[in-house]
């Protein structure tokens, strides 16, 4: 479908401020209408505060479309490097072990700029939460391949749709932390429908509940849409995401209480 | 009370007087030395000292440690130091107090300390210890200065320094200036009150959508002027009356000191002036020790790094000639024939003398 560009459409796009949570400073943010990120961004912020747990929060924010999303967050934040808010998260943490400690990355930052961070914290045993948003594509620079973009899907350095033989295998990064003896709490989440963000705010509960309970390393992955870098219409974001990042990136709880769910 | 020590062991307990109670690093010689002290002694403090999976993640957990007020710091050697410069580069404009030491492999990685290192625009202060006394003395002025100026600082050492052991007393050192309270710093406390902070390397404002980077390079340049003009130190001695003024920082002076001074027992008109702080560059004081010299001589061991500042600071007022060079042992660290002060002697009496010097001090030391 062609997106008639031609005149401007009926009503505006709808922004957070009409979801907003009581810990956004404004409701006012530049990211695309159709975008997955903040209404992920509220499931957190909803998750930390029903859990009374605003006045301890500390966040370290990679690079993305999201960084843009610090402005509204009023929670204290660290804003650290593409791909090394792990590592900036882990000093913050064992200086301040009372506080709950979370990232907020895309899947560029993490998956490819800074696997070997998150990895090794997730190893370490860290006890802290990471975050992924994850779209499939680098959204800022307008659309390029990740380490999680699924096999077959387009971007603009795999106009063709990426190929294995050509571009390698994506990463699924929740299944590979899952196995890993350092962590306590996986689940991969969804923004893409009412239901999907229902459980993502309840992923969120559980990793900080986890963490504060010291068991170790969490992780919540949230797939999010990305109408803008995938070309498709903002309609059909949800869709999109759905038959193609869900039928490979497969949401649910993959590590609950150090335990691997369903082995 | 003194006891003896290797110059690791001695930073160490110094940064760790000063308050220091987070370290993160990777092992690499010659700094190994200093991550194993931190490693034994930080846990005993109720500190933490992280084995970093490599160098860019152990200045990101320094970061993270700084960001919430603890005194923190990482190393590593040159080329750890390489992977640490985007890092470095952030955290200064994130306006981040942490201190970073390199146990250099020689005297080449000057500028990489002394030009910021890093992309961007921005410089950080660097301390020159030249033994292990004044290594215990300029580290618990790092941890002081980083944190009065929100700015990350550099301490300068090398093989000879982490390794060389010597009697030393470390005790807390007091400071005159009183340090400015750190409510910048994350500790969570603040969420949900529409005053929360976000420490950010752009400029990024709560509440506000983009940033305003010419307010906020304005601003972090203005603090690099004040650093400039309130942090040169110097070391100068025999300067009156010297025809040669001998310039040298770190281990280097250590011998360019010691041979100045033999000389001028025996009425050798040579003097000795040392830059402790590197950047920044003690340049008035220089020129002024300069300022009756017929020449000035720059012993650093590498290709001629420092030389440069020398000469903006000498400003044309007199020749400027290396009488250093590259000098190392078969392993490549800064261990060379120029540690010598029969080689250091010959080469200031040739600088005094108008002959030149050879750049490259060829062979290792059998």
């Amino acid at each position: 479908m062609k997106i008639d560009t031609s005149s401007p459409p009926e009503r505006a796009a709808r922004k957070t401020g009409d979801f907003a949570s009581a810990l956004q400073l404004t409701t006012d943010h530049d990211l695309c209408p159709g975008c997955g990120e903040p209404v992920a961004l509220r499931a957190l912020l909803d998750a930390v505060e029903s859990l009374g747990l605003a006045q301890r929060a500390i966040g370290v924010v990679g690079i993305g479309c999201y960084t843009a999303l610090t402005s509204l967050i009023d929670l204290d934040l660290v804003q650290a490097l593409h791909g090394r808010a792990p590592s900036v998260a882990t000093g913050a943490k064992r200086m301040r072990p009372d506080t709950l400690l979370f990232t907020l990355q895309g899947d560029g930052d993490m998956v490819n700029e800074g696997l070997q961070e998150v990895i090794h914290t997730a190893a370490r045993g860290e006890n802290l939460t990471c975050v992924l948003l994850n779209n499939g594509v680098f959204g800022e620079t307008g659309g390029h391949m990740t380490a999680t973009t699924v096999l077959g899907q387009r971007t603009k350095n795999s106009l063709e749709g990426r190929d294995a033989s050509y571009h390698g295998h994506p990463i699924l990064i929740g299944d590979l932390l899952a196995r890993l003896g350092g962590t306590g709490y996986v689940a991969r989440g969804s923004v893409h429908d009412a239901a999907g963000v229902a459980r993502t705010r309840r992923y969120f509960e559980r990793a900080f509940e986890s963490q504060m309970r010291g068991e170790g390393f969490s992780f919540v992955e949230v797939l999010t849409m990305c109408p803008t870098g995938w070309f498709v219409p903002t309609r059909e974001g949800p869709g999109y995401l759905d038959e193609v990042l869900g039928s490979v990136h497969v949401t649910g709880e993959l590590k609950v209480d150090g335990r691997l769910v369903g082995a | 009370m003194r006891a003896l020590m290797e110059g690791s062991e001695a930073i160490a307990e110094a940064a760790i007087a000063a308050g220091c109670r987070f370290f993160a690093g990777y092992p690499m010689t010659p700094f190994t030395e200093l991550l194993e002290s931190f490693a034994k002694r930080l846990p005993e403090e109720d500190g933490a000292c992280i084995n970093a999976e490599s160098e860019i993640e152990a200045i990101g957990m320094a970061w993270g440690a700084a960001a919430t007020g603890a005194r923190a710091a990482t190393g590593s050697t040159g080329q750890g130091l390489s992977l640490m410069q985007e890092s470095m580069s952030e955290i200064t404009r994130a306006e981040i107090p942490i201190v970073v030491f390199n146990m250099a492999r020689g005297q080449g990685d000057y500028f990489q300390a002394t030009r910021g290192g890093g992309h961007g625009d921005y410089r950080h202060i660097v301390l020159a210890p030249i033994d292990v006394t004044e290594a215990v003395d300029l580290t618990q002025l790092a941890f002081h200065l980083a944190d009065r100026w929100r700015h990350p600082v550099l301490v300068y050492g090398d093989y000879l320094l982490a390794h060389t052991a010597e009697a030393v007393s470390v005790s807390p050192a007091t400071f005159d200036e009183a340090l400015p309270e750190k409510d910048w710093a994350v500790d969570g406390s603040l969420g949900g009150s529409g005053r929360s902070r976000n420490l950010n390397p752009i400029g990024m404002q709560k509440g506000t959508k983009g940033i305003d980077p010419d307010s906020f390079w304005r601003r972090l340049q203005e603090k690099q002027d004040a650093i400039e003009a309130a942090e040169q130190r110097f070391e100068a001695e025999h300067v009156d009356g010297a025809e040669l003024l001998v310039v040298a920082f770190g281990t280097m002076a250590r011998f360019a000191r010691y041979v100045v001074r033999e000389l001028r027992e025996e009425g050798v008109p040579v003097g000795y002036f040392r830059p402790v702080s590197l950047w920044p560059f003690p340049s008035r004081a220089l020129a002024e020790a300069a300022s009756g010299a017929r020449r000035v001589a720059c012993l650093e061991q590498n290709a001629g790094q420092m030389i440069d500042d020398v000469r903006l600071a000498v400003l044309g007022s007199a020749p400027v000639v290396s009488i250093g060079g590259i000098s190392t042992d078969a392993a490549g660290f800064g261990i060379g024939p120029l540690l010598d002060p029969a080689v250091v002697r010959e080469r200031i009496e040739a600088a005094l003398a108008g002959r030149e010097v050879d750049g490259v001090l060829g062979g290792a030391i059998a």
